[in-house]
């Protein structure tokens, strides 16, 4: 089997797991929740094998690098990152709730890498992505784009939860507490912080052996600072006002936009990324 | 004004004014904002550019408020100023109240303190207040570095605590800020940003600075001994890019490096990159003349910049220019010459001559179709050279930031008790937390804790 067959058969598994949280929420029962998270599981473990084929055929073309260098790859990484720290979450809370906003984030984006318009052959490097800092940089800038996703879509829970349900009175009455959610929300903007910080500054670091700047303003750049600045307000806006919930929940919304905008939107913009 | 309606003096209500994490929060939004302009229109481009697509008025606003350079205009730096001096306030503001509460006199636990707190686990267990106090007490002490212990009416209240210098971790975050700030600014005062172009086999001690009309001279020489770049066999995309280059000084070569993008070479403190390379055609040329009546062929020897009589007292011709690529009518030619002809009768004229096709100028209809043969080319290397002796300071930056976002995001001053009491011959067991501002991870300890706990005994 090759790596491109292992990604459209994960794309199906993650469906898969998607609607098994679904029926499970929506009828509230147990045995499809719990096959959902083996089926998560599954899923992961066939994304992780087809990057690790990926890998090797890169070296059997004769052009073998890490498979971490398109947005096709980054795409699928991403995707895999998602679903661990989902099922990272379930188990340490002992909750299925967010596998039903969780599990659909995966399943989107393999169905988009497999767009035909997202090239998915492997490319050889070009002579600025050939660095160790290229792996380094886009397994922490994704890892921290990965927890962001999650705490969109709890904060997105947070916001459709009515303020007062009661018992039983359909699907939304199964969101868990408001603070559970908050509480959640917040774990997971300190998690991704961490790593966009780490990410933007190996970013940095990569820029500065390659080109001789730390650096230069350019959007893909500048919007990943905007993104890490809309954090970093969320963040003291919680330290130290006492923010909490719904307002957070909005920042953190509007968060995750901008990160989809530093992934997706800069290629709109005049001027590119040198490196993509 | 009088002194009651204005109780503190300005340097206070300064003061007061940058202690804010409001102003912090709206510092940083309004960064965030703003930055978003730079991206949206094209920095750093040709003025006319700019003319042409925002009119006269537009144009002449924007380039008031410095639109076209943003990221060095004044309002910009004042806020990242704002921002450095917001951060240093607020940090001298609280590092004494934090000192103390890291390195206190003495410390006391309040046992109601952790009654009212709530993280509460209890449970009740079949041993004697005595031997659970006797079980739990090493484990406790081996996790907590400090640890206490009391007797109650009934029973025995432990203390543990840990982790009062993690609030140290965020004066870390903004000191790092402080340090790329200061940085950045060590960078642009004492650094430079250039680049020059060195074609093989030559040297140069001169390069130019980026956006600005000045050159500056090195003390020794950068010499490119060869360029070659390759190319991937089945794609066709670039491979490599490859300078080896030598440092002259006094005649000797005091250095030796073949650079690559990624690799660059640095010698005292000034670092050369691979950044990018052209060919440019051997000063002497072969222009051959073919008399459009007779067939005829005239071959002249021409240096760029030079003119050249033409046969037959036709004019004169001067090569000015060439360009690896230049796109005609929409086709993209290679290698095309850029020359200027001045007829002897008539109107001088801007024609090109692309050297890999020698029947193009027939086009024209002149007298004479001009074309250049056997064009002898060379490669040049583009290199950046740069200075930038604030990057270790940025560097140290980057690390504080690190390792102080860990810390103030994953670890955090914890206190635990733990009350053993006798009752109706029974022990009841309760563990409770409390953290620095209510952290949420605290449920976590505390329960863990009651778990640990409970296996123990
Ligand atoms: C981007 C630039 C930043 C600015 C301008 C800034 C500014 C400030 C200011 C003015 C305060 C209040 C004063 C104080 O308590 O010391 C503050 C507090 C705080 N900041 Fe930042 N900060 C920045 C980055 C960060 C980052 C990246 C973090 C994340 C680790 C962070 C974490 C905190 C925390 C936890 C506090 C509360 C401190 C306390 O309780 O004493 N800051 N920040």
């Amino acid at each position: 089997m090759t790596s491109s067959e292992i990604f459209s058969i994960i794309t199906f598994i993650y469906g898969l797991a998607t609607l098994l949280y679904a029926v499970s929420w929506i009828f509230k029962k147990v045995l499809p929740g719990k096959l959902a998270v083996a089926v998560t599981a599954v899923a992961v473990v066939g994304n992780l094998t087809g990057i690790i084929l990926r890998w090797i055929e890169s070296y059997e073309m004769g052009i073998g690098h890490a498979p971490l260098s398109n947005l096709y790859e980054s795409l699928i990484f991403f995707a895999m990152t998602i679903a661990v720290i989902h099922l990272f979450i379930e188990y340490r809370y002992k909750h299925r709730f967010i596998g039903v906003v969780a599990s659909p984030i995966p399943f989107l984006i393999m169905a988009y890498a497999s767009l035909p318009k997202v090239n998915d052959a492997i490319q050889p490097l070009i002579p600025a992505l050939q660095s160790n800092w290229l792996i380094a940089h886009v397994m922490t800038c994704f890892v921290g784009y990965a927890a962001f996703a999650i705490a969109f879509g709890v904060s997105l829970m947070f916001l459709f939860k009515p303020a007062d349900s009661p018992e039983g009175s359909g699907v939304v009455s199964r969101i868990p507490d408001f603070d559970i959610l908050d509480d959640l929300t917040h774990q997971m903007v300190m998690f991704g912080f961490l790593f966009l910080t780490i990410g933007i500054i190996t970013g940095a670091i990569w820029a500065n052996q390659a080109w001789g700047r730390y650096w230069g303003w350019d959007p893909k750049e500048t919007w990943s600072l905007i993104t890490w600045l809309i954090y970093a307000s969320l963040l003291h806006a919680r330290l130290m006002r006492g923010w909490q919930g719904k307002k957070i929940a909005i920042l953190s919304c509007v968060g995750f936009c901008a990160v989809i905008f530093t992934y997706f939107g800069v290629n709109l913009l005049p001027g590119l990324h040198s490196y993509q | 004004m009088t002194k009651s309606s204005n109780p503190d003096g300005l340097g206070q209500q300064l003061w007061k004014f940058f202690a804010s994490v409001k102003l912090s929060v709206v510092i940083l939004l309004s960064l965030a904002v703003t930055s978003i302009i730079g991206t949206v229109i094209p920095q750093n481009q040709n003025p006319v550019l700019y003319q042409q697509k925002f009119g006269d008025v537009l144009f002449k606003i924007f380039n008031a408020l410095d639109i076209f350079d943003m990221y060095h205009s004044w309002w910009f730096r004042l806020l990242l100023f704002l921002l450095t001096v917001n951060i240093i306030v607020c940090s001298a503001n609280r590092l004494k109240a934090t000192w103390k509460i890291i390195f206190p006199k003495k410390t006391t636990y309040r046992a109601d303190r952790f009654r009212k707190a709530k993280n509460r686990w209890t449970w009740t267990a079949g041993d004697s207040p005595e031997n659970l106090k006797n079980a739990y007490a090493p484990w406790l002490a081996k996790r907590y570095s400090r640890y206490t212990e009391e007797t109650s009416e009934n029973g025995y209240l432990l203390f543990g605590e840990k982790g009062r210098w993690t609030r140290l971790g965020v004066y870390a975050v903004h000191l790092s800020i402080i340090f790329m700030v200061a940085g950045s600014l060590t960078g642009s005062i004492l650094g430079f940003d250039g680049y020059v172009n060195i074609p093989e086999g030559k040297a140069t001690d001169t390069i130019f600075l980026q956006n600005q009309q000045s050159e500056i001279k090195l003390d020794f020489e950068i010499k490119c001994n060869d360029f070659e770049f390759t190319l991937y066999e089945d794609s066709g995309m670039p491979k490599e890019y490859r300078s080896s280059l030598a440092i002259i000084r006094d005649n000797q070569t005091v250095a030796e490096k073949d650079i690559v993008v990624n690799d660059p070479l640095r010698f005292e403190g000034i670092n050369i990159f691979q950044s990018s390379y052209g060919k440019m055609p051997a000063t002497e040329l072969n222009v051959t003349f073919t008399e459009t009546a007779s067939g005829l062929i005239y071959n002249k020897e021409a240096t760029m910049g030079a003119p050249i009589e033409m046969p037959g007292n036709a004019g004169t011709l001067i090569v000015e220019d060439f360009r690896p690529n230049f796109s005609f009518r929409g086709v993209n030619l290679t290698n095309v010459f850029l020359c200027r002809l001045m007829p002897t009768e008539g109107e001088p004229r801007h024609i090109m001559i692309p050297a890999d096709f020698p029947r193009f100028d027939a086009m024209r209809q002149g007298d004479f179709v001009i074309s250049i043969a056997d064009a002898d080319f060379k490669y040049y290397t583009g290199l950046q050279v740069t200075k930038d002796p604030g990057v270790p300071l940025v560097y140290a930056g980057f690390l504080f930031m690190i390792i102080g976002c860990y810390i103030t995001f994953f670890m955090f001053h914890q206190q635990v008790y733990v009350e053993i009491t006798a009752a109706g011959g029974k022990t009841t067991v309760t563990t409770a937390g409390i953290s620095a501002k209510s952290r949420p991870g605290m449920t976590a300890v505390t329960r863990r804790l009651s778990r640990q706990l409970q296996k123990r005994a």
